[in-house]
């Protein structure tokens, strides 16, 4: 009998010394697909026009934004261009400033992805392709989200 | 000397180390997908560039959307968005005379195409031209649409003759190179379908 004595059964405790190495799985997990936002957008957040003959844009880091929009109580399309409002004049510079990041043999293969809110002018986005015409940086992207066209037109 | 235990190092707050790198790296993170429409914008012109040379009316399909974001075709019809894409298909497929030249060979028809062979249409998928114009007070998201319906009718033309051709949608051609290293069949068949139905496009200056 008393080699059999029962045992107290109390709940064992849940081992939480694996506990670190799933918190840390899920930390390098955010860290790597992580991408820090470089901008804070000063302009109305956009809401990007819908298609379907999308691509996806590939690195990244050949990618320059410009985003265009309304800015509360203003009138007409802002432009911005990093983290500040801008001219239109002023998206040549910007693009040159992008230029001196980059190795000399990426230059041709900078893009330029312009955000734009469905209810742009396309006046405002004309003028930001000419002057990206006029410093020959000629691969644009319109940004656009998956979705059926006709919602754009609602 | 008597042998002193190396104490042991607590572990027990790692955790919460991790933990609050965890979640700094929860909220600064954003994991959208840019994507979009690409396009390439034509080079400068210099000044005393020579007149281009005249295109003949048919081979060129004019969308025009005015600052209503009416859309009109050819300067005549009013459309609805959902049917640019069967016209402007219509016109590049229409295949009704000889191409320009490829690769030095004599301007042959197109005879991959399945269209009417309408006289009074585009001659050829090289030599069709689809321009779009608008006006400085168009919405954005308008354009954006006539211009998806224009390069999905390019997309719906390739697919069909990459289907025919090696049973296979461009678009699923396009995917699969992405994910193979320079698959030179591949490459190549890209290349021609690419060649058969070029995606000509102009993005005129907008009316003031």
């Amino acid at each position: 009998m008393s080699k059999f004595k029962k045992k107290k059964k109390g709940m064992p405790g849940i081992s939480t010394a694996s506990l670190p190495d799933i918190v840390f799985m899920l930390l390098f997990f955010f860290m790597v697909t992580t991408v820090m936002r470089e901008t804070e957008l000063k302009i109305k957040k956009p809401t990007l026009p819908k298609a379907t003959e999308i691509k996806k844009l590939e690195r990244k880091s050949l990618v320059s934004y410009i985003y265009v929009g309304k800015v509360k109580d203003q009138n007409g399309d802002k432009i911005q261009l990093n983290d500040r409002i801008a001219d239109v004049k002023d998206v040549k510079y910007f693009i040159f400033a992008e230029r001196e990041t980059h190795p000399e043999d990426e230059i041709p293969l900078l893009t330029t992805s312009i955000k734009a809110d469905i209810a742009t002018n396309v006046g405002t986005i004309t003028d930001i392709k000419e002057e990206l015409r006029n410093i020959n940086a000629l691969k644009i992207n319109y940004s656009t989200l998956k979705g059926n066209v006709m919602d754009n037109v609602k | 000397m008597a042998k002193r235990d190396v104490p042991e190092i607590n572990a027990g707050s790692m955790a919460d180390i991790a933990f609050l790198l965890l979640i700094f790296f929860l909220v600064t993170t954003t994991m959208d997908v840019d994507t979009g429409i690409s396009r390439k914008l034509p080079e400068k012109q210099p000044e005393d560039m020579p007149e281009p040379p005249k295109l003949k009316e048919k081979n060129v399909f004019i969308v025009t959307v005015n600052r209503n974001n009416d859309i009109l075709v050819e300067g005549e019809t009013f459309m609805t968005i959902d049917k640019i894409r069967e016209e402007a298909l219509k016109f590049i497929d229409n295949g009704g005379g000889l191409g320009n030249p490829i690769d030095g060979a004599e301007p042959a028809e197109c005879d991959w195409c399945e269209g009417a062979k309408d006289p009074l249409s585009s001659d050829h998928p090289n030599k069709a031209i689809i321009s779009l114009e608008s006006d400085r007070g168009t919405s954005y998201g308008t354009y954006i649409a006539v211009q998806n319906e224009l390069v999905g009718a390019y997309t719906d033309l390739r697919n069909r003759l990459a289907e025919k051709e090696y049973g296979m949608s461009y678009t699923q051609m396009l995917k699969d190179q992405k994910n193979s290293q320079n698959n030179e069949t591949l490459n190549e068949r890209i290349k021609l379908i690419k060649g058969k139905y070029p995606q000509i496009i102009s993005e005129a200056e907008p009316t003031k």
